[in-house]
Order: C-alpha cells, then sequence, then structure tokens
C-alpha cells in the first residue's frame, strides 16, 4: 500500500493526509480484522469438534426427542421430533411473554398516572411500589413467586373451591371452560369481522369530523360492534352453552383450563417488575409535557379527556415510546429465566435437547436466533408506532 | 505500512499459537499443580460440601483418589459445582480436568459427546419416590401424576420412556437446580420425584421429615455412574481409570488405610507390586511408584470409601447391592495389577 501514491499521481495531498482516503483505509482494516477474527473462531471450533469427534450438524431436529413437557399450546408427546418440542418451546415464549408485555404496559400505565395523583396516599403508594420492585432482582422475585404458589396452596385433595368448576391447588389455578364447539371459530371470524368495520367507522368518523366538525361516540359504539359480532355469532351458531368442568381424577385435574403455578409465577414476576420501570417512563413522559400547554387547551373549552388525548397524550408518547420498547424487550429476554422456575420455556426446551443430543454450539445458535428474531420484530413494530405517533412538524 | 504488516503478523502468529496449547491433560496438570474436578455440589453422599465447608462424597473421594495417585496429595484438587446441563460443555471446554459428578455412561456420550468413561465408581438405576401418605405402592401406579424431574440427565427420557411403555400420562415439572427441586417436591408441588435412587436416597436424608417418602421398588433404568475425561487422551484415561481400579483391588486384597503401613513389609508379590514395592506398575502409568499406595493410605479401599459416605453406618444407609466386590455377589472387579 506504500505504492498507493504512485497511483495516484495528482493528488497533491499525501495519502495519509486525506481524511477520506484515510477513513477508507481504517474501515478496511477494521472489516479485515473483524473477518479474520470470525474466520479464526470458526475453523477453531471446527477443528476442535473434530478433533474430540463430536457431531455437527442440525440432523437432530429430525429425531425422536423422547421427553416430556409439562404444559403446552400445540399437541406435544414424547414420540414428536425435536423440532416439534422446540416450537412448543417457541410458543411458550411467545405466550408468556405476549401476555406479561400486555399485563405489565397497563399496570404500569395505571402505576405511572398514580404516582402522579393528587391524593397523598395513591402517588405514595405507587411510589413505594415502584421502589419496591424496581430494586429487588427479578430472579429473586420469581422464587419469592414460585415458593408462594406451592408452599401457600393446598394439595389438589383439598383443593380452595370457592365456585363451581373453579379449583385453586399447588398444582395451580383449574376452572371450568365452554366445551369445545365449531361456534368458536364463528366468533373468533365475527370478532375479526367487527374489528375491520371499527377500522373503517373510525376512519370514516375522522373524515366526517374534519368535514363537518361533528364528533362521533366512537368508545361506546365500537365496543357495541366488538361485543356484538361475537355473540350474534354464537347465537345463530346455536348458543351452546356446554362446559368443560375440572373434576379431581386420580392425582390430578381432568378437563376444564389449568394455569400452572409455574406459568403465573413467572407472570407475576416478569410483570410486577417491568410494571415498575412502565411507570417511571409514562411519568417522566407525562412530565415531560409543559404545565401551560394543559392550562392553554383548557382555555381553548376542551373537556380534560380531549386535552389528554389531544395535547398531553401525542407529546408525551414522543418521549414515552422509545425506552418503554426497551423495557418490552427486557420483559421477553428476562422470560428466560422460566428455566430456574420450572416453566418450559424455548431455552428450557432447548437445554434439554442440547443435553440429550450434545450439539450445544447448534443449540445455543438457535437459542439466539430465536432471540434476536422476537427482539427485532418487537423492534420493528415499535418503531414503526413510534413513527406513526411522532409529531408532524409542519 | 511495515508497522501495520507486522501487527497483523503478530496478531496471526497469536491465534496460532493459541489453537496449540493443551498437549495433554497429565503435563498441563502437573503445570497447574492441581486437579480441577467437576463435581455435583447438591448431593449428600456423592458431592456437597459439609457444614464446614469441606467437601465430602463418593465422587470427591474418587477426585482425591485422582489426586493422590498424580501428586501423592489429596488436597491437590480443586472442585467447581456443574450442573447437569453444564457438565459435559465444562469438560469438553477443558474448564475441568475430570468429571465426578454420578454420570451415567451411555454410548452417546462415549462416542458423539466426545467423552470418555472410566470404571464405574457406583452403579445405580432410576427410581421413583413418593410421600408415604398418596399411598402409592408401586411405580405403575403413577398414571397422571406431576413428575419432578431435573432437566438435561437420562431421567428425563428414561421416565418419558417408562411411561410411555406402560401406557400411562405424566407431567413433568422441570427445575434446573437440583436443590430448588427437591424444595418443590417435598413442598408437594409433585406427586413423585424421579432420579438415581443413591441421589433420592441421599436428598431424603437431608429433608425435613425423611419417614414421610418412600422409594418405590420399580428401578426403570441402569444408571453406571462413571467418571469422564475428554476424548483422546488416553494417558490422562489410565491414570483415572486406574485410579478407581486401585481401590477396588485393594479391597479385594484386604488392604486398608489402617493396615497400609504395615503390609508395606508383605511378602506376598501381588501386594509388593500393588504397593509399589516392587517397581513397575508406575512407570507404566507414568506416575509415581507409590500411586496405588498413596491412594489407600489417603483416600482408603472402595469398600471404606462407599461404608463412609453412603454405606450402612451413613445417613443415606445404602446396601453395597451391585457395588460389592464380585466375590461378594456385586459388580465391582479390578484387573490384576501387574
Amino acid at each position: 500500500m506504500v505504492d498507493t501514491k504512485d497511483s495516484l499521481p495528482e493528488s497533491k495531498t499525501s495519502f495519509w493526509y486525506d481524511p477520506a482516503k484515510r477513513s477508507i483505509l481504517y474501515q478496511v482494516v477494521s472489516l479485515l480484522f473483524v473477518g479474520l477474527l470470525g474466520y479464526y473462531l470458526l475453523s477453531n471450533t471446527r477443528h476442535n469438534l473434530e478433533r474430540q469427534s463430536i457431531a455437527t450438524g442440525f440432523g437432530f431436529l429430525q429425531k425422536e426427542a423422547s421427553f416430556e413437557i409439562g404444559e403446552s399450546l400445540v399437541a406435544y408427546s414424547a414420540a414428536d421430533t425435536y423440532a416439534r418440542a422446540l416450537w412448543v418451546g417457541i410458543l411458550n415464549t411467545v405466550l408468556i411473554s405476549g401476555i406479561g408485555i400486555v399485563l405489565a404496559v397497563t399496570l404500569g400505565i395505571l402505576i405511572g398516572i398514580a404516582r402522579l395523583s393528587n391524593n397523598w396516599l395513591v402517588s405514595r403508594l405507587s411510589s413505594v411500589y415502584i421502589e419496591v420492585f424496581q430494586d429487588i432482582p427479578v430472579l429473586l422475585q420469581l422464587f419469592f413467586w414460585y415458593a408462594f404458589c406451592y408452599e401457600m396452596l393446598p394439595s389438589p385433595r383439598q383443593a380452595i373451591h370457592p365456585m363451581t368448576g373453579i379449583f385453586l391447588s399447588n398444582r395451580g389455578l383449574v376452572f371450568a371452560v365452554p366445551a369445545t364447539h365449531p361456534a368458536h371459530r364463528y366468533m373468533c371470524a365475527a370478532f375479526s369481522c367487527a374489528l375491520i368495520a371499527v377500522f373503517f367507522l373510525r376512519r370514516w368518523s375522522r373524515k366526517r369530523q374534519e368535514r363537518t366538525g361533528r364528533t362521533f361516540p366512537m368508545l361506546g359504539t365500537s365496543l357495541g360492534i366488538l361485543l356484538f359480532f361475537p355473540i350474534g355469532a354464537w347465537w345463530l351458531a346455536g348458543a351452546p352453552t356446554a362446559m368443560s368442568m375440572p373434576v379431581l381424577k386420580g392425582f390430578n385435574f381432568e378437563g376444564g383450563l389449568t394455569i400452572s403455578p409455574e406459568f403465573s409465577a413467572l407472570l407475576m414476576g416478569l410483570v410486577l417488575y417491568t410494571a415498575a420501570f412502565v411507570a417511571e417512563i409514562v411519568r417522566a413522559g407525562i412530565q415531560s409535557v409543559n404545565r401551560g400547554q394543559t392550562e392553554a387547551a383548557m382555555a381553548l373549552g376542551l373537556k380534560s379527556g380531549r386535552v389528554l388525548s389531544l395535547v398531553i397524550l401525542p407529546q408525551a408518547l414522543r418521549v414515552i415510546v422509545p425506552p418503554l420498547t426497551s423495557q418490552m424487550l427486557n420483559l421477553t429476554k428476562n422470560s428466560s429465566l422460566a428455566v430456574a422456575i420450572g416453566y418450559p420455556d424455548f431455552v428450557s426446551v432447548a437445554g434439554t435437547t442440547i443435553n440429550q443430543t450434545g450439539q450445544a454450539i447448534e443449540g445455543v445458535a438457535m437459542i439466539m436466533a430465536v432471540y434476536l428474531c422476537f427482539s427485532l420484530l418487537t423492534s420493528a413494530f415499535m418503531n414503526w408506532y413510534n413513527k406513526k405517533i411522532a409529531l408532524v412538524e409542519r | 505500512m511495515k508497522c501495520f504488516r507486522l501487527c497483523a503478523a503478530a496478531i496471526l502468529l497469536a491465534f496460532t499459537i493459541c489453537g496449540l496449547v493443551s498437549a495433554g491433560t497429565l503435563e498441563d496438570v502437573r503445570a497447574k499443580g492441581f486437579i480441577q474436578a467437576g463435581v455435583n455440589g447438591d448431593v449428600f453422599g456423592f458431592g456437597k460440601p459439609d457444614e464446614k465447608g469441606v467437601w465430602r462424597g463418593l465422587d470427591i473421594d474418587t477426585a482425591r483418589a485422582v489426586a493422590a495417585a498424580v501428586f501423592g496429595d489429596t488436597g491437590k484438587v480443586k472442585f467447581t459445582p456443574v450442573t447437569a446441563k453444564t457438565r459435559f460443555t465444562a469438560l469438553q471446554s477443558g474448564e475441568i480436568d475430570v468429571l465426578t459428578r454420578n454420570c451415567t455412561q451411555t454410548l452417546t456420550r462415549d462416542t458423539a459427546l466426545g467423552l470418555d468413561f472410566c470404571q464405574v465408581n457406583y452403579y445405580d438405576g432410576q427410581g421413583f419416590m413418593v410421600p408415604k401418605k398418596l399411598g402409592v405402592k408401586s411405580a405403575k401406579e403413577l398414571n397422571g401424576a406431576t413428575v419432578c424431574v431435573l432437566p438435561g440427565t437420562t431421567t428425563e427420557q428414561n421416565v418419558a420412556d417408562y411411561f410411555r411403555a406402560n401406557g400411562m400420562k405424566m407431567k413433568p415439572v422441570v427445575i434446573e437446580s437440583t436443590a430448588d427441586l427437591y424444595k418443590a417436591y417435598f413442598a408437594g408441588r409433585c406427586d413423585c420425584i424421579t432420579s438415581d435412587t443413591s441421589q433420592l436416597a441421599g436428598n431424603r436424608a437431608v429433608a425435613p421429615n425423611p419417614k414421610d417418602h418412600i422409594l418405590l421398588p420399580e428401578i426403570i433404568s441402569k444408571e453406571p455412574l462413571a467418571p469422564a475425561v475428554r476424548h483422546g487422551d488416553n494417558k490422562w484415561k489410565d491414570i483415572v481409570h486406574y485410579s478407581i481400579l486401585a481401590m477396588i483391588a485393594a479391597e479385594e486384597m484386604g488392604i486398608t488405610s489402617k493396615n497400609v503401613d504395615q503390609l508395606l513389609k508383605s511378602t506376598d508379590p501381588k501386594i509388593q507390586r500393588f504397593l509399589g514395592v516392587t517397581p513397575g506398575n508406575g512407570e507404566a502409568l507414568g506416575l509415581d511408584e507409590k500411586f496405588a499406595y498413596n491412594i489407600v493410605k489417603q483416600v482408603g479401599n472402595y469398600g471404606e470409601v462407599f461404608e463412609r459416605n453412603v454405606g450402612a453406618g451413613s445417613p443415606l444407609g445404602l446396601e453395597r447391592g451391585l457395588n460389592a466386590l464380585w466375590t461378594r455377589g456385586g459388580l465391582m472387579y479390578a484387573p490384576p495389577f501387574n
């Protein structure tokens, strides 16, 4: 590269003093270095694996898993493949993260608003909540809730039975659900239709308001549509009322739906921990909007609900959404602590797979890829939302 | 630019050297001055520190025997507690030199996992423990039961196989830490817990009420528990292998930690060869001629080690059973030491 000078005879500044070329050189060198490092790691790993005669590849995914999984959203038995077992794990992780995010954000918003309340008791209680749950490591909280579930609750034979069809024991919460019926599928379809209808109604009402200034009672109407459509479908399908009742049979309850102690403890721990952070983010967002804005909006004669939705929230959300996204990602990643309390999430299932097959590198690579996908998808969605609500500057 | 080339060459050279370390485990161990052993850490009688923080157990004494053979000093071994899931990775990556962690020898582990298993130090089998008040007398009555089980063990697969073979259903609760798993079982989260019977007995011994739990008669698997080393290091494997066999051979010949000094003067050529009075064995293994003497003197013969840690006199109260010498109907059998 010393010869570069010769190839560029016209250049007046020497190679080293041209910032543009220098920066290209730095980038090429860094890229080379990263490439070499990657190559070294890969070839070294392969060499070591060969030396110790460890089998490699993803062929094991098609072999029989031959281990059971405690809870699953899809049909699974020990006779299924490893691929299926891992899929069960992924769904379990999606379930806990999805429900966890919705609950944590809802609870966090409530606590965050409560913290700003003028009521002394309400705002102090929320401060205490935030300080306590924010400052205890989430793993300890999980152990606490799990121990609470199995130490405090009675055995299935002495289950707490507050009303027909509900049993609470150290095997979890078991409750009656409507027995499977084709009507449920129609109800789901009707609900989707209702969602689409609400979407178009909203567009129409906004356009009308822009044109004529008349507002439309959106909230009541949408709720009505969302409820009426599925109920109508249920009624048209013959209004089935058969229930699947939980019955104590042998060791455990059969029938109904079971929420396991592991799931409850994990959900409780993750939601309470993350909600404390969300509450602080929401408080910061609301406080970031100048008090004068509220006063000005009120002076225009807007009702307090409209002040919040038209003036405060659009500005507060700009501050809230980016850190909120990172809390959602944290919750998803923290859900991998499930292994400690026995919830069969993806990491737990993948761990068993690694141990039975010995494919540690493939297994860990899959764990990383799955969490990366979850995180990228969540961020992509939240970035889209952030862009949508960002203040349009004119 | 010369400078850059030099740097690049230096970096490449450094990488090449990194790839060439570790000649053999014996040399590495001698160089650092101690053996790093991966042990359980949670199972009473096999590998767990006592109330004073001193490691105790059958697996611990096995690792100490290797240290006695290599260094003539049982103190030159450090213990790393590894979980069922991390143990093989720890061995493969060189974090530990030998794995003495009630680990079952299987074909896959011996081949595809890149391990080599040495002489079995405990013949075990998987069983079930249930609370007495459940009224269950046989594992065949466990249909629909919630079963506490450790992840990353052969146990998980065995129990699934057993329930499938008998047309029964089960719900596993899989918790990674042994201590947390047993806590959940003793609190009633599961109807039964399944593991190697030695482990069940060990954990029952430290339970709040040991008498409230019974072991079911069914043994659903063979679990030959053996120390493991990395595949391909034959010299190191021989050393671990013969350290255990030395304890068994000592019991066969009636040599104990008490009488070993007296027996140095024995005229029996077999004993003379074994204790290194007649040299040869040590040299063949690349060890001191007194390696077997050191093991028996400092750790004891297999019978002594068994009785001290898990035998009838210990809180576990296990019978010798399959672990008796072959002369007494067991499986413990040492090849000739010559």
